[in-house]
């Protein structure tokens, strides 16, 4: 199924399509802002060209969407499984909550991505991001990988401010050479051992057949692993009171 | 150790001549206060350990336990009292944040007992129950504004909004797996269902053996995004977005790792013993279009077939906060006061943060009507309310219908110990230790609840008749029904009534 979103189509009217075919291929071109599409499917494939909206894949639940073009704010909310391409940008809190499923981008990603990301039994979700993050990466994380590659960036960790603030859980790779200064006590960083790097291989060989991008260009620098400090928890901070 | 001395509140006493060695008491505490010496052949009691909560006291046989507030005494002071004191050497001692259960103990201002009822005499004749067709059906969602009729003067009527339709306007609000039991889930389910009302999972997801009351079943989103998956969405009669909660205001939720065991890990689809920690924000809204995102994301993943509710905590300025919601696409807005309860807050937030229900109702109300939206939306309340009285002042304030809790607890055992976040509950409540939970049986459970919210709705129906009223929706609103008793013009202005005797 080809859907032309062009001259303003309403995103109730244009999901509603989506709902209602069978097709389990289903094409948006002409796509301009239209939100919430994609929310809660299963399984079929999805292909956007131009810019979705909002919300794009939120409870994702098995479907694989490709968007040729920039992606929004909440992109992959909640989502439980399935995949999201997007040969561009992404907007502020992607992957908010993501329970399973792979988000990967080919450029930068907003402010608060991947926060309380978190894992389950045989899903573990991931966020690959080709170019840098915003600010609050991974706030509240409990689960998951997020692996940002600052490809091209001539800064020295390709994330913002107060990465990783209340991560209790999961884990973060970051390409650079040295870590930012401003990560919290309740985490621990360490350099990406051989080990580390096997765990993300996978990954990085989908990110570079997404993205035609050449895996040795990604090793040429180093990674740091960023992970809970499991011997100072939060819960330490509080004492019961009987009253 | 002297220093950090906290003598207990309370003290077990054990009447020697009635006891008879039974040891039942050492079977029934959880918490290990009664011990037997076979060496002496007595029974002891370490009141350090006892939270109060009347196990031991309900099934002692002989009569023979009491639990009674202990007399030893710092020298009194009314602005330096015990418990001042004792929260000063507690966190002196552990350098932590205090962390308390269930609802705000101390002694605010309760509107409910300032408002009277008014009942028929003579012109206005009182309606007799038994006899008469009385009405507590009441739906909630969005209610067209006007009718339409087309050219034949027949009822132009479009695809209605989703509704939520009940048979009671009592329905059981939100309390999460993992911090109450399977039991309590079990029970509150199946009271719902028997009610035609319904209950809500709280912000724990939803056990798979519950999928079945899903008719009956409000499941909710918080922060932490616990257990939400599409199946889970699709399950709910409608889906309750929470943004905050009456106990405590502004903040998020922790739920230790301990009680994380496999049924809830599976539940909340989190690893087992891993702490589930919510966000005091959700970390995607940050205005009335952000929420609206969220809302319009649940009604496109479920096709616009479910009602939506964004349950809130009673702040100041509660009214325009409703205000926004109202325009958020939202179908249904919960308002919880500061009285409710939580398996575990900090103190000082339970204890000072948020407003009366009663103020936040009649203010809510008021400020939909003026701005003239009403109508797109429906108002439950929570937070304080105790019996059916609470229930009939509450919708005369303008209220559709309200969440009960701590009533609902009650009826299951619940003593108000306040110690839920000790994971130790003697009643099976809020615990997931398996030997506890079992002592809830959830038929008996069932029972009790059906049984509580039944006979508040036939007080409801008699207070109602005497008021000469015959149906909830005529009651909505009317607070020419209520009168203040001791109350100062203020307080009788926000509340939108008149005093006694006016």
């Amino acid at each position: 199924m080809r859907i032309n979103a062009t001259n303003n189509l309403n995103f109730r009217v244009l999901n509603e399509q989506i709902r209602n075919t069978e097709d389990k291929n289903v094409i948006i071109d002409n796509c301009l802002g239209q939100r919430f599409i994609g929310s809660g499917m299963g399984q079929r494939k999805l292909t956007i060209n131009g810019t979705p909206g909002n919300a794009l894949g939120a409870y994702l639940n098995g479907a694989d969407i490709e968007v040729n073009g920039n992606a929004q704010d909440a992109t992959g909310d909640t989502m439980n499984n399935g995949s999201i391409v997007i040969h561009g940008n992404c907007g502020d809190a992607t992957g908010y909550g993501m329970r399973g499923g792979e988000i990967y981008i080919k450029g930068n990603v907003g402010f608060r991505a991947g926060i309380h990301m978190k894992a389950y039994q045989e899903n573990s979700p991931v966020m690959v991001v080709g170019g840098k993050a915003g600010s609050f990466l991974g706030e509240y994380q409990a689960g998951g990988t997020i692996i940002v590659l600052g490809l091209n960036e001539e800064e020295q960790a390709p994330v913002g401010a107060q990465c990783c603030t209340g991560m209790h859980g999961g884990c973060i790779f970051l390409r650079c050479d040295s870590l930012p200064e401003d990560l919290p006590a309740q985490v621990v960083s360490r350099k990406a051992t051989k080990y580390d790097l096997d765990h993300i291989d996978g990954y990085l060989k989908s990110f570079c057949e997404h993205f035609s991008v050449e895996k040795e260009q990604i090793l040429e620098k180093p990674f740091y692993v960023l992970e809970p400090n499991t011997n100072n928890p939060y819960r330490s901070i509080y004492t019961t009171y009987l009253s | 150790m002297s220093m950090d001395f906290l003598y207990p509140d309370y003290t077990v006493v054990r009447d020697k001549d009635l006891c008879t060695n039974c040891q039942i008491c050492v079977k029934q505490c959880g918490l290990g206060v009664h011990t037997y010496d076979a060496k002496t052949k007595t029974m002891r009691a370490d009141s350090t350990k006892c939270i109060n909560c009347q196990r031991c006291v309900a099934f002692c046989p002989t009569l023979a336990l009491k639990v009674v507030k202990s007399d030893n005494t710092y020298k009194l002071n009314d602005n330096w009292t015990s418990s001042a004191i004792n929260e000063v050497i507690q966190q002196a001692g552990s350098g932590g944040m205090l962390l308390s259960s269930m609802g705000n103990p101390r002694s605010y201002p309760i509107y409910w007992d300032k408002i009277l009822i008014n009942a028929s005499q003579v012109t206005n004749p009182s309606i007799d129950p038994l006899r008469e067709p009385m009405e507590t059906r009441t739906f909630l969602g969005k209610k067209p504004s006007k009718m339409e009729r087309d050219e034949q003067g027949r009822l132009k009527f479009e695809k209605a909004p989703p509704h939520l339709a009940l048979k009671v306007p009592i329905l059981f609000a939100g309390m999460s797996y993992g911090a109450v039991s399977y039991n309590v889930h079990q029970s509150l389910a199946r009271a719902a269902e028997q009610l035609g009302t319904y209950y809500n999972t709280g912000e724990g997801g939803l056990h798979q053996d519950l999928y079945k009351y899903g008719k009956n079943t409000i499941v909710q989103v918080a922060s932490g995004r616990f257990g939400v998956h599409k199946a889970y969405l699709d399950a709910g009669a409608a889906i309750e977005i929470k943004i905050g909660q009456g106990a405590k205001p502004g903040i998020g939720g922790h739920l230790p790792g301990y009680k994380v065991g496999s049924e809830v890990s599976k539940t909340r689809m989190i690893p087992e013993g891993s702490d589930a920690i919510s966000p005091a924000p959700h970390h995607d809204i940050y205005s009335i279009e952000d929420l609206r995102q969220l809302v319009y994301s649940l009604k496109e993943a479920t096709a616009y077939t479910k009602p939506i509710i964004v349950k809130i905590a009673a702040v100041h300025n509660v009214a325009a906060i409703a205000s926004g919601i109202a325009r958020s696409g939202a179908d249904i807005i919960a308002i919880d006061g500061f009285r409710a309860g939580t398996g575990a807050a900090p103190t000082r937030i339970r204890d000072n943060v948020g407003i009366p229900i009663e103020l936040a109702v009649a203010a809510v109300d008021d400020r939909l009507r003026e701005e003239q939206i009403r109508n797109n939306i429906s108002l439950v309340v929570s937070g304080g309310i105790r019996n059916s009285a609470d229930v009939l002042k509450a919708i005369a304030l303008g209220a559709d219908a309200v969440y009960i809790a701590t009533p609902a607890l009650i009826a299951l055992g619940c003593h108000m110990c306040r110690s839920c976040q000790t994971g130790k509950c003697n009643w099976g409540i809020t615990t997931q230790r398996p030997d506890l939970v079992e002592r809830l049986d959830p038929d008996d459970g069932t029972r009790r609840l059906v049984n509580l919210v039944s006979a508040w709705q036939h007080e409801i129906m008699e207070m109602m008749g005497g008021m000469g009223i015959n149906s909830i929706e005529a009651l909505k609103g009317n607070r020419l029904m209520l009168r203040g008793i001791g109350l100062n013009q203020k307080e009788l202005d926000i509340l939108g009534i008149k005093h006694a005797g006016e």
